[in-house]
Formats: structure tokens, sequence, C-alpha cells
């Protein structure tokens, strides 16, 4: 079996089981979740925040695709790009696994997962995206 | 009036492709331009302020060297798509500091076609398809369309109107007329967004030169220079990710209410508008957060024809950037100028009658967003 590793440490969490979690953290004062996991909260500068894996249920909000390689990215085309809304609170950018808009719809659950990028010499290179998950 | 400032001239290199020609050389010509157009050709200001982003070290210093003009400040200045409207609020202010009498202001840039490769992203997220901002302009499309009652003929007539416009702008890189059919079937780059609702990154160069007013010139009423807020994943920003709870108003909004109060004027009170369209969606974006019209009534506001040449407040006469093509460091300085003429009655088959009140606004990587009224 190849070896592989995330496309950047501490982004998100494999959880062997179809599923992942993106690393995130909470703010002691304010109480809001961010992402990617920071020490010092994005919203209000306080700088207790501790860490919070966040997902990985969610629901799609915005959504389109991507049809030809963006600068630097060496993975295949089309994909899903969207923003979905986490339980949390947060909404995440993110890529999609399904690239076709017309095959989505705005408010159906996302389940968040891990996708394969493109192999570098041999690795396999992976990130964070949302699949449609089952109504429930 | 105290703390004053007017324009004594402006000029510009046109907007488009220059192969052979460097930066340098397009920021030369404008600022010839401007410095004649105020009397000043042999100098006279007492500090240059250039917007450029992919221009390197010290760009504005070359220009000036070229012309024999150094010895006084020269500052280089990065905003993304609002560097030269950040020029400009720095001249403006050192005016109404009393710090100068007359400064000289210019952006100048010179871009690669197609999809901007932006430093702004790490390298993991160009690996990762991220670095895409196509796509983040697609999904304000879209919220648009589901909250604004915005459709896709609209996206696609936005063009039509600024390209209509822009055939009357010898300054323009594009000068031909499309019909909503034309850009609907153009290539799709992200759903909702096709070809030819997106600007042109090109090359091009714009100067203004500024003085304490009060001689009677077009005056820069207001201009407000503002970054966002923490929240929303929509920004020019591009963020990874945000609050679903947001409520934070966008830069943009921040700016124009700083520009309005300043100037003592409201949306009523214009008469034209220079505003951001690197997509057709973004044009209609700034209807709502400029308050020309209420949020969620862009579709709406924009159907009723009134941003129309023509029409109560007709906005980018000069043909926008879809029209022009957006050299970052030049183009907001682009909307200044046009501004100016149009103040000055001098703006050929696009003018807009009595026009005495502008507003040019911009917003980009940062995020940045600019307002700045214009009276005379």
């Amino acid at each position: 079996m190849s070896a592989s590793r995330p496309v950047r440490d501490g982004l998100f969490r494999d959880c062997g089981d179809g599923t992942a979690r993106l690393l995130g953290a909470r703010c002691a004062d304010c109480a809001r979740y961010h992402f990617p996991r920071a020490e010092v909260c994005p919203y209000c500068s306080c700088d207790s925040c501790s860490a919070a894996d966040l997902g990985p249920r969610g629901r799609l909000w915005l959504y389109t695709a991507v049809l030809r390689p963006p600068p630097g990215y060496r993975g295949v085309v089309p994909f899903g790009f969207g923003v979905v809304d986490l339980e949390e609170g947060v909404r995440i950018v993110a890529r999609l696994t399904e690239g076709d808009p017309a095959r989505l719809r705005s408010g159906q659950p996302m389940l968040l997962v891990v996708e394969h990028l493109h192999d570098d010499d041999g690795t396999r290179v992976e990130t964070y995206a949302f699949a449609a998950a089952e109504e429930g | 009036m105290s703390g004053a400032v007017e324009i004594a001239g402006v000029g510009l290199h046109r907007f488009g492709r220059f192969d052979g020609t460097s930066v340098v050389d397009l920021g030369l010509v404008a600022v010839r331009a401007a410095l004649a157009d105020a009397g000043l050709r042999r100098g006279g200001f007492q500090a240059a302020y250039c917007g450029t982003v992919y221009s390197g070290v010290a760009a504005g210093h070359k220009v000036l060297t070229a012309l024999g003009l150094t010895g006084v400040p020269i500052v280089n200045v990065e905003a993304g798509c609002a560097s030269g409207a950040a020029a400009l609020d720095l001249g403006v202010g050192a005016i109404r500091s009393g710090r100068y009498d007359c400064v000289l202001v210019f952006g100048m840039e010179k871009m690669p076609a197609g999809i901007i490769r932006s430093s702004f992203f790490e390298p993991w997220r160009e690996e990762a398809g991220l670095a895409v901002t196509p796509a983040y302009f697609a999904l304000r499309a879209q919220r648009l369309m589901r909250e604004s009652g915005v459709t896709r003929e609209m996206l696609a007539d936005v063009s039509v109107k600024n390209h209509r416009n822009g055939v009357h702008n010898p300054d323009a890189m594009f000068r031909k007329e499309f019909s909503v059919e034309q850009v609907l079937s153009s290539a799709l780059v992200c759903d909702p967004l096709t070809l030819f609702m997106m600007c042109s990154p090109n090359e091009g160069a714009a100067a203004v030169v500024l003085r304490r007013g009060g001689r009677g010139g077009v005056e820069i009423a207001a201009s407000a220079l503002r970054s966002h807020l923490p929240g929303s994943v929509l920004g020019e920003h591009t963020p990874l990710s945000g609050l679903i709870d947001d409520t934070a108003p966008p830069p943009t909004s921040l700016a124009a209410r700083a520009a309005f109060e300043e100037a003592g004027l409201g949306p009523g009170d214009l008469d034209l508008c220079e505003v951001q369209d690197t997509d057709s969606a973004r044009e209609l974006n700034s209807y709502e957060e400029l308050g020309l019209c209420g949020v969620g009534e862009a579709g709406p506001y924009y159907a009723a024809g009134h941003t129309q040449m023509g029409g109560a407040l007709p906005v980018n006469a000069s043909g926008g950037l879809l029209s022009k093509g957006e050299p970052l460091g030049a183009s907001a300085l682009g909307g200044i100028v046009e501004l100016y003429r149009q103040l000055r009655g001098e703006a050929g088959a696009r003018q807009v009658d009595g026009a005495r009140v502008g507003l040019a606004h911009t917003v980009g990587r940062g995020a940045n967003a600019s307002v700045v009224i214009l009276k005379r």
C-alpha cells in the first residue's frame, strides 16, 4: 500500500470510517469556532482558544464547479467548490466531490470526507472535501 | 474650505496589451500626461504615491527617475485591486493634514492573461485547488440569484451594458458590443459565470495630480479606504471559513458609509458611479453594498434600468473593467480619471449630461475597498 500525506499538516484528521474532521478551535471568550486552528481567535483577537474537531455533518449553502485547473493545481477537473454550514455554526469554503452543480441543491446534507488530490512521487496527496450525504 | 483637495490634472495610458512595453514605460506616459495637464511638466509636487501589485521593488521610483523628478518622498503602495485608491487616499490625507500642497498619485500594472496566480495564496491552497478566485465570484453570483432577484440573463446584461458603454471609450481594451445570447453562450468559467461576464487582467497606467483645493477645480469630496471585518466567507479576502451568523458589513459598505458621511452626501446626490465590475455579479453586489439600493434589491434595481446610460444613476459609463480590463495598480485611478472627465464635461459620446457628483469604487484582494466621491 502506498504512503499518503495530507496536502498540509494540521488541517484535518482521517477518522478511518470514511469520514474526516476539520482541526479547528473554539474561543474561550466569544465561544465561536474557527478553522484552520489558530491560537488567536480570528473574530475577537482573544488568545485563549482550545482545539476542537469540526464536522463531519453539514448542509450545503452555495456551490459551483471548477472546470479548468487553477494555478498550481495538479489534480483532476472538474471538481465542485462550495460553502457548507457545519452544526458548530462555522461556514466552510471547500472542495465538493460532486463536480456537476446540476446534481447539487442548497440545503442538502453533506459529509466531510478525505479526497485524493494527486500522487506526488508515489505518495498519495489528500485533502478534505464535502460529499453529498443521505437525508437523515 | 479648509482641508479641501482638488484634482489639478489627470493622465492615462490606455488599458490593453502592449508587448515590448515595460510597466515603467506605461507609467511614464500616464505621469507625463497628468503633470502636463496640471501645468507641472517639470515637477512641483512634494510627494508621490504609486499603486502597483506586480511591478517589483521600487517601481514608482523608476518612473520618476526617468523623468529626473526624484528627491521627494516616493511611496509604493500595494492593496490589491484597490492599490491605486490606497495611493490616492494617502495623497489626499497628506494634503488635508497640511503637510503638502501638491502630490502626484499614479498607478500602473502589467499582468499576464487568465486567472491571476497570486502570492496571496499559500502553496498548499493552490495544490488543493482552493486558490480559485473565479469560483468565489461564482458563489457570490449564486447568492445574488437566490437572495436578490438576479437572473442569469441579468448577469449577462450587465456585461452587455458595460461593453455598450465601452464602445465610446478610446482608452478601453474591448470596444465591441455583445448580445445577451453571446455572453450567455461564451465559455462557462464557473457556473453561473461565463467568460464574457469576467474582466481581463491586463496592462495600463493612470495618474492624478492633487493640490490644495479652493481653486474651483473638481474636488475630492471624500476618500475612504476600509478592509474587511471577520465573519463573511464571500469577501475578497477569500477565507477558508467564516460564520453562519454573519452580520459583518462588507468593506465596501464600511467605505461607502465613511465616504458619504465625509462628503455630507448620500446615494441620492450621485450623478454617476464607476464601480468594481471584476465580474458582472460584482457590479450588482456593489449596488447593494454601496447603498444605491437596499439589500436583496439588486435584481429589481438593475431591471428598472437606473444604471443604464440615460438612467437616474449611470454605472460604469466608461465601460467598466469589463470593457477596459483590469491593470490592478491602475484600475482604481482609471475610475477617478473617468469621473474627472465626466464632471468636466469632457467624456465625449459617453458623457453623462450635467454630471456634478460622481462615486468611484474598488474592492479587491486583502480585502480592501475604497470609495471616492468627486464633485464640482
